[in-house]
């Protein structure tokens, strides 16, 4: 870490500081998490935008994909549901992967030709309405269990921190799909595929009750941490705050966001210590050496789509686990908060401000946006309203200007992607 | 006479509408591969670009509503297009002049140019919402109808009936009308030969003299000008919402690449072949096979293939098969 990262994370630090005396440490800590989330976030979406130059728009896909990975992991099953057609489910899943991988296996045994065309065709009318026929009755078996509070096949109720590597996992299956399909074609390819498969990721999250409860939302998943009810009661709880000086009400809240604040920390410090790992080893320099000139690194004998894939997958990943770290801290999923605004457009402004290819830059850019994000509309907020206050209460233009503060965001943070990318191209912490 | 009925409700429910959507989609999709073609990126503030066409075109109507003017049958949103189109106008080259131009001069990587985008599509959407708010907004007035259910059932004596919506009938003729000029100014004009010919190759057009701010300048307009037009179209015949129009550049980049990026021909039998294969997939077909199958075999269920809220899954399966079996696309070689 050199001088000019050392100013910028301490300023970091004052401004979450200044927050925490002057507004509340409670703020400054919830800030603080959803930022340290936010970095692990930037960090992801740096492995493919700063390492190998992959642009990915679909972010909020696999941040969601994350998400699901706790509700599925860590609720307790349904075990009327899976009795009501668990199982048949389960089949359908199987039944229409097979068909997935029968038409793979044709395409690559029958010779291109119209014969080959029929035989997918075949294989794929067979395959959808076989899987429709066992999926639906299943389907309307469960979610008719209970609709008012499950409806759903429930998760495995294994502990909550084990989500975190099977969001990795979900996101990285994603990836894995995609990149086989989209990399190595033009640049843009691959963000088009990302921002179709973002869509049809939350598109299922909120139409398949039967495994999200869709826009019902899933509420009250577990924990790794204690509840602030059950510290409010423990007599030596209250002991210890009120010898700090603290009400037992507010420092239940404290203690629970500096035991979120702790793992969330230890994440991404091993994450980040890999990363920079990875970047200065003979990895790290094939993939500058390709992100730079893919020609040359292909003259070299390197495999340019491989690696890209590779780098692809590893960096979704890193958003799964950021997504299941979120919902986890939420204690709630709601699959329509996954707007790509909030979890594609800003995490790759946290990019590109926090400086591209330079791992801390992304960490840096993922809490300082975050900071800016919340704490902007308040003060934008209140801008306003200082700034039409000679207007009489309810004048239409008045009302109209404090309503669309709410949309300022959008203009906010294209505008600062603009001017960075122009002025600023490399960002606060220039990669070295 | 069952099998007309048939007839008559696939017509209603798929043909007519997919018609109608596919001409927007191949307007929208014609702007992204103009972009494409001249400035060589991918333009994903196109749909924004759209949504403030048409929010332009919202506000005009509800002015010139206030001050009583109206076409009669048509909506009098057509009257307020040509404004909306010089301020769309003005917007892109704004942008391309703030933006776009930098990035142009200095040879970046077409990546960058799809990343300033993303922030032109992110202010530009801004803009709309706070000028017009995020709401559904409906703007259509005149005559609903060319042809309404019952007048049609009275003509025909049929049990079901097809309906005729004055936008549809709009949106298919203007489409149709914008296409031809096009062409025409593609193939026929100095201009339009000069702006194939930079497409094709930049070097060899600039060593022949052609002005390239000129042609940017020229792609920027037509580009505004189909955005408004479709943004508008598309407003008339559903609602105008501003989040609507990034929903839109999934479907209409999916027909751009079956098309072939950069191939006009290709957008519109894109645009095309994604609404029609989007309306197909996910209409229930429970009515037509009342009419077309023996009672007993009548389906219990609304015999839909997808559901509506997946729509956008037919747009991205059709991307993969095209980047698995054919990543040029259909016309490919083909630039404008």
């Amino acid at each position: 870490m050199n001088r000019q990262a050392m100013i910028l994370y301490a300023c970091m630090g004052a401004l979450l500081l200044g927050v925490g005396f002057f507004q509340s440490w409670n703020v400054a800590l919830a800030i603080l998490n959803m930022g340290l989330i936010s970095a692990v976030m930037s960090l992801g979406v740096n492995i493919q935008w700063g390492y190998a130059g992959l642009f990915n728009i679909g972010v909020t896909g696999f941040v969601a994909l994350g998400g699901l990975a706790v509700v599925v992991v860590s609720m307790p099953p349904v075990a009327e549901a899976w009795a009501a057609g668990g199982l048949r489910v389960v089949l359908a899943l199987i039944a229409g992967t097979a068909a997935i991988a029968v038409s793979i296996f044709a395409w690559r045994r029958i010779q291109a030709g119209p014969r080959r065309a029929a035989a997918m065709i075949a294989i794929m009318v067979v395959g959808f309405f076989g899987y429709r026929w066992i999926f639906d009755p299943a389907v309307s078996a469960i979610e008719a269990v209970d609709p008012a509070s499950t409806g759903y096949l429930g998760g495995t109720g294994l502990p909550v921190l084990l989500a975190w590597p099977v969001g990795a996992l979900l996101a990285a299956g994603a990836a894995f799909v995609i990149g086989r399909i989209s990399l190595g074609l033009r640049s843009e390819y691959l963000a088009i595929a990302t921002l179709g498969i973002a869509e049809i990721v939350v598109a299922v999250l909120k139409n398949e009750e039967w495994l999200t409860r869709g826009v019902k939302n899933v509420i009250g998943l577990p924990r790794p941490v204690p509840y602030e009810v059950d510290l409010q009661q423990s007599p030596g709880f209250i002991e210890a705050a009120e010898s700090a000086g603290f009400g037992a009400m507010e420092a239940s809240s404290i203690f629970v966001k500096l035991c979120y604040m702790g793992i969330f920390l230890a994440v991404l410090l091993a994450l980040l210590w890999l990363c920079e790992r990875a970047l200065s080893s003979p990895w790290g320099r094939m993939m500058r050496a390709i992100r730079d000139n893919e020609t040359a690194a292909e003259a070299m004998g390197k495999d340019v789509t491989g690696r890209h894939l590779q780098v692809f997958v590893l960096g979704s990943a890193v958003c799964g686990i950021a997504g299941a770290m979120m919902i986890t801290l939420d204690g709630q999923f709601t699959p329509t908060s996954y707007q790509p605004l909030r979890f594609t457009f800003l995490i790759w402004v946290m990019v590109i401000v926090g400086g591209s290819g330079n791992n801390l830059g992304a960490v840096l850019g993922g809490m300082l946006i975050w900071f800016f994000w919340i704490e902007v509309e308040p003060l934008g907020a209140l801008l306003l309203d200082t700034a039409t206050a000679w207007l009489p209460d309810g004048n239409p233009i008045r009302e109209h200007l404090l309503d669309s503060a709410a949309h300022m965001r959008y203009l906010t943070m294209g505008l600062i992607l603009l001017l960075v990318m122009r002025f600023y191209p490399r960002g606060l912490i220039p990669e070295r | 006479m069952d099998f007309l009925n048939a007839v008559v409700v696939l017509g209603n429910f798929v043909f007519f509408p997919a018609l109608t959507y596919g001409s927007q989609l191949a307007l929208g999709a014609l702007g992204v591969t103009l972009v494409y073609g001249v400035l060589r990126f991918a333009n994903f503030a196109h749909g924004d670009s759209m949504a403030f066409g048409a929010m332009v075109s919202v506000l005009i109507t509800w002015l010139l509503q206030g001050m009583g003017v109206s076409l009669g049958p048509l909506p009098t949103g057509l009257l307020a297009i040509p404004v909306a189109i010089v301020a769309t106008i003005i917007l892109l080259l704004a942008f391309d002049r703030l933006v776009y131009r930098f990035y142009r001069r200095k040879k970046s990587a077409p990546v960058i140019l799809v990343i300033a985008s993303l922030g032109v599509m992110l202010v530009t959407n801004g803009m709309v919402r706070l000028l017009i708010g995020p709401d559904e907004r409906r703007f259509v007035d005149g005559e609903r109808f060319i042809i309404s259910v019952r007048e049609f059932k009275a003509l025909t004596g049929l049990q079901e009936g097809l309906a005729f919506k004055t936008t549809q009938g709009i949106t298919i003729m203007t489409a149709v009308i914008l296409m031809v000029l096009l062409f025409l100014f593609l193939n026929r004009t100095r201009v339009g030969k000069s702006m194939r010919a930079f497409a094709d190759n930049e070097d060899l057009a600039l060593l022949s003299g052609i002005n390239p701010e000129r042609v940017v300048l020229i792609c920027w307009m037509m580009v505004a000008a189909l955005a408004t037009i479709a943004g508008t179209l598309y407003g008339l015949d559903k609602i105008f919402k501003p989040f609507t129009f990034f929903q839109l550049l999934l479907p209409m980049f999916a027909a751009a690449i079956l098309g072939g990026l950069g191939s006009p021909i290709g957008a519109i039998v894109g645009g095309y072949v994604v609404a029609f294969s989007e309306v197909l997939v996910t209409y229930a077909y429970k009515k037509v096979l009342k009419y077309v199958l023996p009672e007993q075999l009548e389906p219990t269920g609304l015999a839909q293939l997808l559901s509506t809220d997946y729509k956008f899954a037919v747009s991205f399966a059709i991307l993969v098969v095209v980047l698995l079996v054919r990543p040029t696309g259909i016309f490919r070689g083909q630039t404008i």
